[in-house]
């Protein structure tokens, strides 16, 4: 009997260790992968704290790579939460950067208004993308796993479309140079406000996504609209017993997640950051934000609020990659080492499942 | 317009080219989707298909650089797919980890893995020898393309028969189905549902290993970190598209194929598309083909559902 009970802190430092652990052990696999390619795995820890932290202005570029990575993980988590799984983030994100960069030229109304129009299309695209899914699944009974994923390639195709179309997205020839397929660049006043704070420059995007996740976080443990969502999610059948029409909650996540990627987009556009196209659309824009945004929304496993530091760690290996090439060591080993740490996050809880179980099997038994 | 459009089919049906390019990509499709069929017959949905055949092409180029023998390049590949697929089956089947989050970080870790090993080793390949099948190989237009391939190719000849072979008539494939469609039953009358659930991914792993291995030494000729690009997933569609059928899901390949080797054999016969809508025409198409049949077909009882005993 008593084997089944175990006081609080015992178990938050299994938990502790566990993850301790699991962390450890991605980090020296992908250490001992670097050695083994002949490289050495010092430098490259240098490099990724120099990128991302220590040299002057990467902090700040950072949190602005961290912000799209937090908004996409957000709405995954409102997706997740109702047992839908969402993972064209990708794509939803690249539509809503095209369709903020389309309609914030087209109304141009006057500036800071315009900012929130562009951010508002934004999400638009994103959940009209998300939608199209959201309608195989419901209608024609598409596993949304699938229709999402290669609704990616097409969304990358479809704004490639727009950028080769003067009337749709291709920048006038004298504002682009010889290069071709871009947009043309958000005025000056259309951007968002990166105020500058100890020689960084904070884009406001990173106060939007924190925020957001702040209001999800809560939207979703203490409001009807989240209960119900996590009842979908948790127990199909009783939900729709209990008059919470699958279709429409569900379709309504779906949709809100890919508004968030396309939020996320959006933010890219107007938020600027060297890595995102210079306040202007490009083909492939969105540069894998959308598939760290989902990693990131995986290893916080459904909790908002533990996904705002992820988002962070996940943004630094990012920003640090690029310095990590200067080492001789090919820059993508920052995603193995992602790969490794979001695999060895899984297992930790799942180990405690496991455990909890068997306990509780254990102390069945016994009481027999 | 029209009568050009037609013309163009036409001209694209009648060119053997398309047939022996629509031959390889639904062979390489049928390799992973054979594999993931009996995954799925077991209850898993599982995206890691993607990463096993890119896993798999990494290690058969592996192990041709080594080795140089494309037999022994042949079965790198479905060691490699079998290590993936030993990572997707044991976290997601004995450790009970979501399969999808398994799933698609492995795929993001393969890719990653596979780029950065790629730049560090530089496997070099080679296509493999061409086997021309005497007379077979002279039918007009599909003699070359399903009888003068090279030697990987007829592989799948063989595999295709034993997939069905195994999951129709022998008794793990009476139980492995039993799995997928009530593992309650199953594990109450004796079987151990993750086991066979485990085993079916490994069968998976083999297979698209296999395919990513053909790719490398039936199709491509070397490796590159794109040379899946994303066919795995439509791998994953046929099988849907098929209604969970080992014939509808070869069917699907083809159809799939079809498409893929449309976008290829109507630019080089000269025609001008626009090449957005041909680069997404073999995704649109699957995705077409899903909203088409998806709703008519019934799923495994099981799919994508973990097993926990005791826990419904």
């Amino acid at each position: 009997m008593t084997s089944a009970v175990v006081s609080p802190r015992v178990r938050s430092g299994e938990w502790f260790m566990l993850y301790a652990l699991s962390i450890m052990a991605a980090l020296v696999f992908s250490a001992a992968l670097v050695e083994a390619t002949g490289g050495d795995w010092h430098p490259v820890v240098n490099a990724l704290l120099d990128g991302s932290l220590r040299r002057p202005g990467r902090w700040g570029e950072t949190l602005g790579t961290a912000a799209p990575m937090l908004l996409v993980a957000t709405g995954t988590i409102i997706s997740s939460k109702a047992g839908l799984i969402n993972i064209g983030q990708e794509g939803q994100l690249f539509v809503g950067a095209a369709f903020a960069t389309y309609f914030g030229f087209l109304l141009g109304g006057p500036g800071p208004l315009n900012v929130i129009l562009i951010l508002v299309f934004g999400s638009i695209g994103g959940a009209l993308w998300a939608g199209v899914a959201a309608g195989l699944k419901f209608w024609r009974n598409v596993p949304e796993v699938l229709s999402t994923l290669l609704l990616v390639t097409v969304a990358g195709q479809l704004v490639a479309y727009g950028l080769s179309k003067p009337w749709l997205l291709l920048a006038p020839l004298a504002d682009r140079g010889n290069r071709n397929q871009v947009s043309v660049q958000l005025a000056e006043d259309n951007r968002l406000p990166r105020p500058e704070i100890f020689g960084n420059e904070i884009p406001l995007a990173v106060v939007l996504g924190i925020v957001l996740a702040i209001v999800v976080s809560f939207a979703l443990s203490r409001t009807v609209w989240g209960f119900k969502l996590r009842m979908l999610g948790r127990n199909p059948r009783a939900a729709q017993r209990s008059g919470v029409a699958q279709t429409r909650y569900g379709a309504s996540a779906l949709m809100l997640s890919g508004a968030f990627a396309g939020l996320a987009g959006a933010a890219m556009l107007a938020g600027g950051g060297f890595a995102f196209g210079n306040y202007q659309l490009v083909p492939g824009f969105s540069t894998s934000i959308g598939w760290t945004g989902l990693l990131v929304a995986l290893v916080a496993r459904e909790k908002a609020l533990v996904a705002i530091p992820v988002a962070f760690v996940f943004a630094g290996l990012r920003t640090g990659s690029s310095f990590v090439g200067a080492t001789g060591v090919e820059g993508r080993i920052t995603d193995v080492i992602q790969g490794f740490l979001v695999l060895a996050l899984l297992v930790p809880p799942a180990l405690m499942f496991l455990r909890d179980r068997r306990r509780a099997r254990a102390a069945a038994t016994e009481r027999v | 317009m029209i009568s050009g459009f037609f013309q163009a089919v036409v001209d694209i049906a009648s060119s053997e080219s398309t047939y022996i390019n629509g031959a390889l990509f639904a062979a390489f499709l049928a390799f992973a989707a054979s594999g993931e069929w009996v995954a799925e017959r077991a209850g898993t949905l599982n995206i890691s298909v993607e990463g096993m055949l890119l896993g798999g092409a990494f290690t058969s180029a592996i192990g041709y650089d080594i080795t140089e023998s494309v037999l022994i390049g042949l079965f790198a590949g479905v060691l490699g797919g079998l290590i993936i697929a030993g990572v997707q089956a044991e976290m997601s089947h004995r450790l009970s980890a979501d399969q999808f989050v398994v799933g698609l970080t492995l795929n993001i870790l393969v890719f990653g893995l596979a780029g950065f090993l790629d730049n560090e080793l530089e496997p070099a390949t080679k296509l493999a020898g061409r086997w021309n099948i005497p007379l077979l190989s002279d039918i007009p237009l599909v003699g070359q393309a399903l009888f003068g391939q090279r030697w990987p190719f007829y592989v799948l000849y063989a595999l295709i028969p034993f997939t069905w072979w195994l999951v129709f008539r022998t008794r793990w494939g009476l139980e492995l189905r039993s799995v997928g469609e009530n593992p309650q039953s199953a594990d109450v009358s004796g079987i151990d549902v993750n086991k066979r659930r485990r085993q079916s991914i490994y069968y998976a792993g083999a297979t698209s290993g296999l395919g990513g291995a053909f790719l490398v030494f039936g199709q491509v000729g070397l490796f590159e970190d794109s040379i899946v690009g994303g066919r795995g997933f439509i791998a994953i569609a046929a099988v849907i598209f098929g209604g969970w059928t080992l014939r509808g899901t070869i069917a699907g390949c083809v159809i799939f194929a079809g498409a893929l080797s449309f976008r290829l054999s109507i630019q080089g016969l000269g025609y001008e598309v626009n090449s957005e809508l041909l680069q997404s025409l073999p995704f649109l198409v699957t995705l077409f083909g899903m909203a088409l049949f998806a709703h008519r077909v019934r799923a495994p009882g099981a799919l994508a559902q973990p097993f926990v005993r005791g826990l419904k």
